[in-house]
């Protein structure tokens, strides 16, 4: 059962296109993968589903309702969450806070916030750091805290972007695992990233942008063997060279 | 998270304070109680402004529109039409807020934020004060009075300082408990989440604009109220010192100086300053205002050593004792 | 509210465009302080003030004309504004943005109080008999010291302008609000500039505190009216933005002037922040738009 839909989406900055024709469809309950060369749109994309920004034409549709143009809060308590590339901490605030204030989206109740976001930083493994200030966390911390904040919103799909960036291997395998404890929990997950290890080993399906255009879907055994998305990363001449040494 | 013990001491210790400052009146003479009645009338005011710019982290310089337009409102109502002034202050409240959203809806529509919003609200409260001096220049060139009425509580008027201590007292009191209510449910963190990251906020399901609204009504009724009290006490109001920007400062500089965003800030803030004026006006015998530098090298000093205030450095080093322990 | 003739108008555009260069020299002080430190600098009308009662008093106790007390004004307003920027504008540089504007409101307090105390809240002019001169031309009626005031602000905008495109100095001030980064990357003192410009943004606004003195009421409180125009204008030109400042002055010295024509007493004022408002809300990068935001 398709969950959120993207039409035609397009976004214009001026002369450049940032997004490009982008359709899509997620399915309830899968994690799809979005990767691509930087500057390709993909942000843009989480932007533009999210309500940051106004398409330029276009429509987003989440569970069957035509989202397009709805504020970002709208959309979050409509159960579509996500994450910033770069963490955007509530710096002055305690981590539990933090996690608070996203429970809250859905739960009036100090108490029963609390207890949520306690619930929910241990889960994510945060829980010795709750009264400390979010400005303190190290990088691996704060992405957990970008994570955890989102999830206490309890969304129905989850837009991750680059969580997995900036940690070290450790680290990594320790979202991985929660990345796929929160599939497993029944959220839809949509995943940007650049980490090959992450986005391969979790995506059921993957789709690559690149200049704002939808290059490339599938499993992510045929995507990585996609010669469009090869040029893309590596630029042209790979081929060329490629195929004239075959 | 305060547990039960910390909760039980903070209890006593309120109330201890609170019955020591009940009964305070009846040994100390009317300089002093003048004296503690302006740090409690500026502690009002300054929690009023706290709300607004410590919680929801919108900085307002020219609180004195608000403040103003209720001294304006329950005055001019009280003398024309010979409306209660406990009711004038009521509705001085809503004009107050009224006023507050309208700048307000404007202001956070049009996306102003930071120094731009500030100054905004600065612009305001001038246009305002110019408004005032020419509609008073013809028919209240010495300022607007109050018909004395003696010993009165029906018509907030009293002849010795004693009733208007208790009455800024409750005013003050019952402020920094709503205060702590908010800082205790939801509003207060959705304050907080504005003034941390409106990005974040937003994504995370707070309608920024709605509760920079609420918290610019509530911010705007209180302080207006404050006006009525000021009204009531001087029994005449002109429009410099309603509308003037020294007003607007001195109301933010307990906050600032005490802790913005703290419940107490403003209280230990409206204290320190009240304090510090008044030593400066025994000692210097200068002219009205020079309390205002001492007041500029306090903020310099502040800003640059305890950046979140006196409080909000305790509280930055508790946590950082907490940690090393 | 009676509509004003046509010579009333004349008189008010002529006088307006020269009050306007005095405030472009304001504003373009205060806009250089912006571009290059993102800094808004409540202080600045403070720091006019001083520059009018250094030349008051020099003119007092030593009988200085006030064009010649320029040559000491604008240096020593200029080492003040280091002194400030150094001690204590570097310090929260890195701060969050009320921090600084809190902090130049405290430094604008304390000087307008400190002259308070010391020098009573007294009007004084210069009671210069070559100041009290008119010409009339055609219809408009200039009065002398306003002209001297605005051709001395050209000259000196032209010469900051000079400096800013073609000295070294300049350049190097140029490129680091633009460019925080590119100016660290080839080797520019950022300190060395902070200082340079508050000290020079200083400069041009405690000349035109000199040039005013001229004309104008010398008082404590002198600062807070001429701080707010300048922040309409800054505002109005686009912050950060040298030309802007100074059209925008010109701009804003003919509204209020002619606005003056049409409406009583001190509501003048009131226009000029009501055409603030209405950039802050509707065209806030202002008229030129920002140096780089």
């Amino acid at each position: 059962m398709v969950i959120l839909e993207a039409q035609g989406l397009t976004k214009n900055f001026g002369g450049l296109k940032a997004v490009n024709d982008l359709s899509f469809e997620l399915t309830g309950g899968e994690i799809l993968g979005i990767i691509g060369p930087n500057g390709a749109g993909k942000t843009t994309l989480f932007n533009l589903i999210t309500g940051f920004y106004h398409p330029s034409a276009g429509t987003v549709f989440f569970k069957g309702e035509n989202i397009t143009g709805l504020r970002p809060y709208q959309i979050c308590k409509r159960g579509l969450a996500r994450t910033f590339q770069i963490t955007q901490p509530f710096a002055n605030l305690t981590v539990l806070e933090n996690v608070k204030i996203g429970a809250y989206s859905q739960i009036p109740s100090n108490r029963e916030a609390t207890r949520e976001a306690l619930q929910i930083l241990e889960t994510v493994g945060l829980y010795e750091k709750r009264n400390e200030l979010a400005s303190a966390l190290p990088i691996g911390h704060r992405k957990n805290l970008e994570l955890a904040k989102a999830l206490a919103t309890r969304p129905e799909v989850i837009l991750l972007d680059e969580v997995v960036a900036g940690l070290n291997s450790k680290e990594a395998d320790g979202m991985i695992a929660h990345i796929h404890r929160i599939r497993e929990e029944g959220i839809t997950i949509l995943l940007i990233e650049h980490v090959m290890k992450a986005i391969m080993s979790l995506s059921s399906r993957i789709i690559v942008i690149h200049y704002g255009r939808k290059i490339a879907q599938g499993i992510p055994e045929e995507v990585s063997k996609n010669t469009k998305v090869i040029e893309a990363y590596l630029g042209e001449e790979y081929t060329l060279v490629k195929n004239r040494r075959a | 998270m305060s547990n039960p013990v910390q909760r039980v001491m903070k209890i006593l210790v309120t109330i201890v304070v609170g019955v020591f400052l009940l009964v305070l009146p009846r040994f100390i003479g009317g300089y002093f109680l003048h004296l503690i009645t302006m740090i409690f009338f500026f502690a009002y005011l300054g929690t009023a402004w706290n709300i607004l710019g410590g919680y929801a982290g919108q900085f307002s310089f020219g609180h004195a529109a608000f403040f103003g337009i209720g001294a304006f409102t329950s005055t001019l109502l009280q003398i024309h039409l010979g409306v209660n002034p406990w009711i004038g202050m009521f509705l001085g409240g809503i004009v107050g807020l009224l006023l507050g959203l309208f700048i307000g809806s404007l202001s956070f529509r049009y996306g102003l934020r930071g120094p731009y919003f500030a100054l905004a609200m600065l612009a305001l409260a001038e246009m305002l004060r110019l408004l005032a001096v020419e509609w008073m220049a013809v028919k209240y060139p010495l300022g607007i009075t109050i018909p004395l009425r003696g010993d009165s509580l029906l018509y907030f008027q009293f002849t010795k300082k004693v009733p208007y201590y208790y009455i800024m007292f409750i005013m003050m009191a019952a402020v920094l408990y709503l205060t702590r209510v908010i800082e205790e449910r939801r509003m207060g963190s959705y304050f907080k989440a504005i003034r941390e990251n409106e990005n974040a906020a937003d994504a995370l399901g707070i309608n920024v604009f709605k509760y920079k609204l609420i918290a610019m009504a509530i911010s705007a009724f209180l302080t207006a109220t404050g006006g009525t009290f000021y009204a009531q006490y001087y029994l005449t109001i002109e429009e410099e010192s309603s509308f003037g920007t020294s007003m607007s400062i001195e109301v933010l500089l307990g906050p600032i100086i005490g802790g913005a965003g703290t419940v107490l800030g403003p209280l230990v803030g409206a204290a320190i300053l009240e304090i510090l004026s008044e030593g400066t006006r025994n000692l210097l015998k200068g002219y009205s205002g020079v309390h205002l530098m001492v007041y500029g090298a306090i903020l310099i000093v502040v800003i640059i050593f305890l950046p979140k205030g006196i409080l909000g450095g305790l509280q930055a080093t508790f946590r950082r004792l907490a940690k090393a322990l | 509210m009676s509509l004003p003739g046509l010579p009333l108008l004349l008189q008010s555009i002529v006088s307006g465009i020269l009050m306007g260069g005095v405030y472009s020299l304001i504003a373009i002080g205060l806009t250089l302080i912006f571009g290059v430190m993102r800094i808004i600098n409540f202080a600045h009308g403070s720091f006019m003030m001083l520059g009018m009662f250094t030349t008051y008093w020099l003119f007092i106790l030593l009988g200085i004309d006030p064009y010649l007390s320029l040559l000491l004004s604008i240096p020593c307003l200029f080492v003040l504004g280091i002194i400030v920027e150094r001690f204590l504008i570097a310090q929260v540089l890195d701060a969050p943005e009320y921090s600084q504007l809190l902090l130049t409101l405290g430094i604008s307090l304390f000087i307008e109080n400190l002259a308070l105390f010391l020098w009573s809240p007294n009007f004084r002019t210069l009671d210069i008999g070559y100041l009290k001169k008119t010409t009339t031309i055609g219809m408009v009626m200039i009065s002398f010291p306003k002209v001297i005031a605005f051709l001395f602000a050209i000259l000196l905008t032209g010469i900051l302008y000079y400096f800013l495109k073609c000295t070294d100095l300049g350049k190097a001030i140029r490129a680091s609000s633009e460019e925080k980064e590119g100016a660290l990357t080839v080797g520019i003192n950022l300190k060395r500039i902070y200082y340079v410009a508050f000290g020079i943004g200083t400069a041009c606004v405690g000349a035109a505190g000199t040039l005013t003195a001229a004309f104008f009421y010398v008082n404590p409180h002198v600062g807070g009216i001429f701080v707010i125009t300048a922040f309409v204008v800054v505002v109005l030109g686009g912050m950060g933005n040298f030309i802007g400042a100074f059209v925008g002055g010109l701009i804003i010295g003919l509204a209020e002037s002619i606005g003056a024509a049409f409406v009583p007493g001190q509501l003048k004022q009131f226009i000029i922040y009501f055409i603030f408002i209405l950039v802050l809300f509707f065209k806030p990068e202002g008229l030129f738009g920002r140096s780089r935001e």
